[in-house]
């Protein structure tokens, strides 16, 4: 992720606001400095390293595709489900959910302060959650036939799984709507077609200002449906394994697993927004905004309060304490998923002098998404035993490759996506002083 | 950004047409609806002596891979614990004799056919379905291969084609619905046992055969029909000398998985009202929101 001394200082020395050069279309009124573009190039020792990474993941994908599931995992007839529904699935819906955290708390109670991390949070929804997509359609059997959940006449409105997939599908959509006015704002003014298309600039200038003044309009709509959405997914997220009450383990098992699923989404989705935040700041050679993402952090507390004490009620409610000190891996799983994910980072997120230093923010961050990571890990995987099983299931390297891969490519895409379009705002002085 | 007059239309209009046009289309909360004269199995293990041609039967029709009837002779498979896979959709298991009995305790196991069946509620297309008549059955054509029926199952039973890449089916005992109800013929196991270990009828009068039994000879039978509550009953129904849990058949709740998660599911979306109420909420804490920033935007223009 760094870039060699000699080019940090030649890239350090421009103006990091970029005026994109008017192709001529005459006065569009976007003269303005619109976003920061990242001053530092495009491949980095660190992207190279993703490159690789990803080129393995699709690898695995044509191996995948060519020989089946069974060439490349580890499931079988006891374990249906293994990593990719746990990671690429459970895992980057939870994490996606700072797109609508943060169209709730920036839009919909309109609190301008946080306006600079909605787009960051957006971006990473969309490629998320066409993520979570692809990684679905890697692990169907049938992928070619995804389109059947959308034909009325194979419409199951009993499976959990149906209605995630709506969801996941319709909000897939409103993202990519939500996204569309970073394109607007980026080409109008400045379409600039290659060669014949030349001729085209006219044309499509026009379709793109019309599209930003329709969306304009409309876009409360889709910032609210998006939110609807996110809620009614995140949480059927959970219900999928409340019909499997003799294989999930007590710890996890309960009637109330979508509202935990909900509850957590809210946390790690403010979480998320901070630790990429940080995470993008230092890749894109920017200084932090502590001054947007410490009074986030502040929010998180409450929302690990509300998700542990939904957690408690329902563990004294079913009486579940009795496996917590088993010493099996499950338990000793549920106990690191509670205190590593919602004890310690609420210690350090309520601390008001620790909030405001960098790591900590970070750290507290990063350990919200760890937890959540090790909830959904634990509900897919660890505490799934079927009542045959001989033996626990293990992923299998290809597994680990596809979805370290998957991620490479989105971080890529990631970082493609703020170089070509207005998503980080342009630096302000005195704020981070 | 938007008038609100113009963002309260979109909303009310949206709503409106989400509710009108999706209510309909929403299956709702599905009532079973089971003929009485559904079909049904009744194993009586008492009487297996796990000559296993049922299996073989099974493969024939099912054009499953299988040796020829005499490798169903061949009882050194019985030493270990089998389980249903792709490629053999019902075996046999074998157990320690009865008390004072020399003969072993043999087992069948299969797909039990549940009445309000988790892999049907749980199959996101419809693939699987729950025949009025009994048998639970599999459209291939419809699958995308998800295996969350696998995942649901309390039984453990569909298996897959892991290594189909192209066209992998989910694999499992369909109570042979193209004889049964097509051709009104026993199922291809229920037929070859030179035993009569299992008898094929209705649902409703198998129960009463087996509760005859259990009533007439309270010795030979362990107390209790596995299948009658099972998951809120199920078409197979087994009786045995001892309890199921020694017969390695799993404990499973009395009422269907699926009720509590049907429930869950039809709680928060019949009508859409949950979903509804939500964006309503959104609209107004949105409209609210924007018109205090306009206030405070009038009090200081400089802001």
């Amino acid at each position: 992720m760094h870039s060699t001394p000699a080019n940090e200082s030649a890239v350090l020395d421009q103006d990091i606001a970029v005026v994109l050069p008017d192709p001529g279309h005459g006065d569009h009124g976007h003269h303005e400095p619109l976003w920061a573009k990242p001053p530092v190039p495009f491949f980095s020792r660190g992207t190279l390293v993703l490159c690789v990474l990803a080129a393995a993941g699709l690898a695995v994908l044509a191996a995948r595709l060519i020989w089946g599931l069974s060439a490349v995992t580890n499931l079988d007839d006891q374990y249906p489900w293994g990593l990719w529904i746990a990671i690429d699935v459970a895992c980057g819906v939870a994490l996606a959910a700072g797109g609508f955290t943060t169209a709730f708390v920036a839009h919909i109670l309109n609190n301008e302060k946080y306006h600079p991390v909605v787009r960051p949070a957006l971006l990473t929804a969309v490629l998320g959650y066409t993520f979570v997509a692809l990684g679905v359609c890697v692990d169907l059997g049938r992928y070619y036939n995804i389109w059947h959940v959308l034909m009325p006449s194979m419409w199951q409105g009993n499976s959990a799984l149906f209605e995630v997939g709506m969801c996941v599908c319709c909000y897939l959509t409103v993202l990519y709507i939500e996204f569309l006015p970073l394109v607007c704002e980026r080409f109008i003014g400045r379409v600039n077609l290659p060669g014949f298309l030349k001729a085209l600039n006219g044309p499509v200038d026009t379709l793109l200002r019309v599209l930003d003044a329709t969306l304009a309009r409309v876009m409360s709509f889709f910032l609210i449906m998006g939110v609807v959405l996110s809620c009614a997914h995140q949480s059927s997220l959970g219900t999928l394994m409340v019909i499997a009450p003799t294989k999930l383990h007590p710890l996890w098992h309960t009637a109330v697993l979508p509202l935990l699923f909900l509850l957590s989404a809210f946390a790690v989705g403010l979480s998320m927004v901070i630790f990429e935040g940080i995470l993008a700041s230092r890749s894109f050679k920017r200084s932090i905004e502590m001054h947007v993402l410490s009074p986030l952090g502040r929010i998180v507390p409450f929302l690990l309060t509300v998700y542990f004490g939904a957690k408690l009620i329902d563990m004294v409610n079913r009486g579940t304490f009795r496996y917590l000190n088993d010493g099996s891996l499950q338990s000793n799983m549920f106990i690191l998923e509670v205190v590593l994910g919602i004890f310690v980072p609420m210690a350090l997120f309520m601390s008001h002098r620790l909030r405001r230093k960098p790591v900590v923010l970070f750290t507290a961050a990063a350990l919200v998404v760890l937890g959540v990571v090790l909830n959904r890990v634990n509900v897919f995987i660890i505490g799934y035993k079927p009542v045959y099983a001989d033996g626990p299931y293990v992923p299998a390297i290809p597994e680990i490759i596809l979805t370290v891969g998957f991620i490479s490519i989105l971080i890529l895409l990631y970082r493609f996506f703020v170089f070509l379009l207005p998503v980080l705002p342009v630096e302000e002085e005195g704020h981070n002083a | 950004m938007v008038s609100r007059r113009d963002f309260l239309k979109i909303a009310g209009s949206a709503a409106s047409t989400a509710a009108v046009s999706l209510v309909g289309g929403e299956a709702a909360a599905s009532p079973l609806h089971l003929d009485p004269d559904r079909i049904g199995v009744l194993t009586d293990f008492t009487l297996c002596i796990g000559c296993r041609r049922c299996e073989w039967a099974c493969a024939q029709q099912n054009e499953l891979p299988f040796g020829p009837l005499e490798s169903c002779d061949d009882q050194s498979v019985l030493a270990e614990m089998r389980r249903p896979n792709a490629e053999r959709f019902t075996v046999v298991n074998r157990y320690e004799p009865s008390e004072g009995q020399a003969k072993p305790f043999d087992i069948k196991v299969q797909c039990m056919h549940c009445e309000h069946a988790p892999c049907v509620s749980a199959c996101i297309v419809g693939a699987l379905e729950k025949n009025p008549l009994g048998p639970v059955t599999y459209d291939a054509w419809k699958c995308i291969g998800c295996r969350y029926c696998m995942v649901a199952c309390p039984f453990q039973i569909p298996a897959y084609e892991y290594d189909d890449n192209l066209t992998p089916r989910v694999m499992k005992c369909n109570l042979c619905e193209d004889r049964t109800l097509k051709e009104g013929r026993k199922p291809a196991c229920v037929e070859i046992c030179p035993q009569e270990a299992m008898v094929f009828g209705k649902r409703a009068d198998l129960l009463d055969l087996a509760h005859d039994r259990i009533r007439n000879q309270p010795d030979r039978y362990h107390n209790e029909i596995y299948g009658e509550h099972s998951v809120g009953g199920t078409s197979w129904f087994f009786l045995a000398d001892r309890p199921f849990t020694e017969l390695d058949l799993p404990e499973v709740p009395d009422t269907s998985p699926a009720e509590v998660t049907e429930g869950i599911q039809h709680g928060i979306f019949r009508g859409f009202t949950g979903p509804i109420m939500l964006f309503g909420l959104m609209s107004v804490l949105m409209k609210s929101a924007g018109d205090k920033r306009k206030d405070e935007d009038k009090e200081d223009p400089h802001a």
